[in-house]
């Protein structure tokens, strides 16, 4: 049985088409569509409904070490009210998931987790936790919700004090009032735009939405939030990464520090370099490819795609997908098999989009 | 959504406009397009194709997702709509005016919906 969010009501009540996705009913689009969503957030403001995200309370005198046992990324010289992205392992190499990890005292760890893999990760912590700590899984008391855009700080200055929202890339402060409501708010996003995400008890969740809608942000839908990930060349979990490639292949290699001990690790280094890995491909002939497509070279195949779209804001369609090395250099001209026919592709840099920073 | 009475309608939402001489003009209708959301690329067959009652002769492609165009009739493609290929916002914007392919040496089967029929099929479906 899928899972409401507390803001289901509005999605259908604003038009949303709902969809199951992740074990919830969530709002794919509005009557705007992913072009005019996507769009917007490109060049305005938009808010996501990202409520089925999950979320974890980590604390006591070993949260520390045991984030540091479980987790790639090292969170020693993290300072309190900063934001780190890291993959969680298998024994194998292969990711259990990605998350964030929000440090909010010396001892006490805030992690959002996806959706799909929110049981799956609070067992799996919960199995490895050693000494002193008290492990919380707090997602069906959270609502979150991301504003992202340019003209996100116009909407939010209407309703919180823009001196007390985070500054930094990756940081966030607590108890931040928005809308009235008492809000963690943080300097982090799912769609190559400057924005923040609000997390906050779910019984607030109607009055800030309400209150960004009222501002001028535009609701969007997971379409949209899929499509700005992929022109922005962010990893889904079971996409550029699952429980069979390792984060080293995805690229993800700044997350992971390989001068501490971690579940994965050995696994990591018996791997050694690995042959494939993970670019962008843009589309030179006609047509769109997706997800779980073949790639080649004449009759040789060099890899496959992960995720596939038309990017609406570069107007080109574009896929992530994994290629032999030697192939990976920008400019490589590779085709992709889409139903039998073969489409003209180049291989690119990662991201597809890059926003003007001021 | 709108049910022009002078079109005929397919269960798989496609339409048929009759021009004479044999020949008829196929597009899909606005509960289709409403349904696929914003289109962003076709996949259109080539002139000279021969095409089967009930199969598939063009895809649509929404951000999301693929689908595909059956023909509602038998026939031969006379004509390609190259400008809707470009265009295939067209589509969303204005269905009926919206047309894939011309398609000649029709005949036209007798079991196609007339706009009052495929208006309560849509409603049925919904």
């Amino acid at each position: 049985m899928d899972k409401k969010t507390p803001l289901y009501d509005r999605h259908v009540a604003l038009g949303g088409t709902i969809v199951p996705f992740g074990g919830f009913l969530l709002p794919v689009q509005y009557k705007t569509g992913v072009l005019m969503e996507h769009n917007t957030v490109r060049e305005h403001v938009g808010i996501f409904d990202v409520s089925h995200m999950g979320e974890a309370l980590l604390s006591g005198p070993d949260a520390l070490a045991n984030l540091n046992a479980i987790l790639t990324n090292s969170f020693d010289s993290m300072k309190t009210g900063a934001c780190r992205y890291t993959i969680m392992l298998y024994p194998d190499g292969g990711c259990v998931d990605d998350l964030i990890v929000y440090r909010r005292g010396e001892d006490s760890f805030l992690l959002v987790l996806n959706a799909s893999n929110t049981d799956k990760d609070v067992a799996w912590i919960r199995e490895h936790l050693t000494g002193d700590v008290t492990f919380e899984n707090i997602s069906d008391k959270v609502a979150q919700i991301a504003v992202q855009g340019p003209e996100t700080k116009a909407v939010m200055a209407g309703l919180a004090d823009l001196e007390a929202l985070p500054r930094k890339y990756y940081s966030f402060k607590e108890h931040v009032t928005v809308a009235g409501c008492d809000c963690l708010v943080s300097r982090t996003g799912y769609t190559g735009e400057f924005g923040y995400e609000i997390y906050t008890a779910k019984e607030n969740a109607e009055t800030v939405w309400n209150a960004l809608l009222e501002k001028g942000a535009m609701p969007c839908g997971l379409g949209a939030r899929d499509t700005l990930r992929l022109e922005a060349g962010m990893p889904l979990y079971g996409h550029e990464i699952s429980e069979t490639i390792d984060p080293v292949t995805a690229g993800l290699g700044f997350a992971i520090k390989m001068d501490k001990p971690f579940i994965g690790r050995e696994a990591l280094l018996a791997k050694g370099e690995p042959t494939m890995t993970r670019v962008g491909l843009r589309v030179t002939g006609r047509g769109i490819i997706r997800e779980h497509q073949d790639i080649y070279q004449g009759d040789v195949k060099v890899g496959n795609t992960t995720s596939g779209t038309f990017c609406p804001f570069l107007k080109v369609a574009c896929a992530m997908a994994y290629v032999e090395k030697d192939k990976a250099v920008p400019g490589t001209p590779v085709e992709v098999e889409v139903r039998g026919r073969r489409v003209a592709c180049e291989v690119t840099a990662l991201p597809f989009y890059n926003r003007a920073k001021a | 959504m709108t049910f022009p009475k002078n079109l005929k309608y397919t269960e798989t939402h496609e339409w048929v406009e009759e021009i004479g001489d044999g020949r008829v003009r196929v597009g899909i209708t606005d509960y289709a397009q409403d349904q696929l959301g914003d289109l962003v690329y076709v996949t259109m067959p080539e002139e000279g194709d021969e095409v089967t009652e009930g199969q598939s002769f063009a895809e649509v492609e929404s951000v999301k997702a693929v689908s595909e165009v059956n023909s509602p009739v038998t026939g031969t493609i006379a004509v390609v709509n190259e400008e809707l290929a470009e265009t295939p916002e067209a589509i969303n914007d204005t269905p009926y005016e919206a047309w894939f392919v011309e398609l000649s040496d029709v005949e036209m089967p007798d079991n196609l919906m007339d706009a009052d029929e495929y208006q309560d099929f849509v409603e049925a479906e919904a």
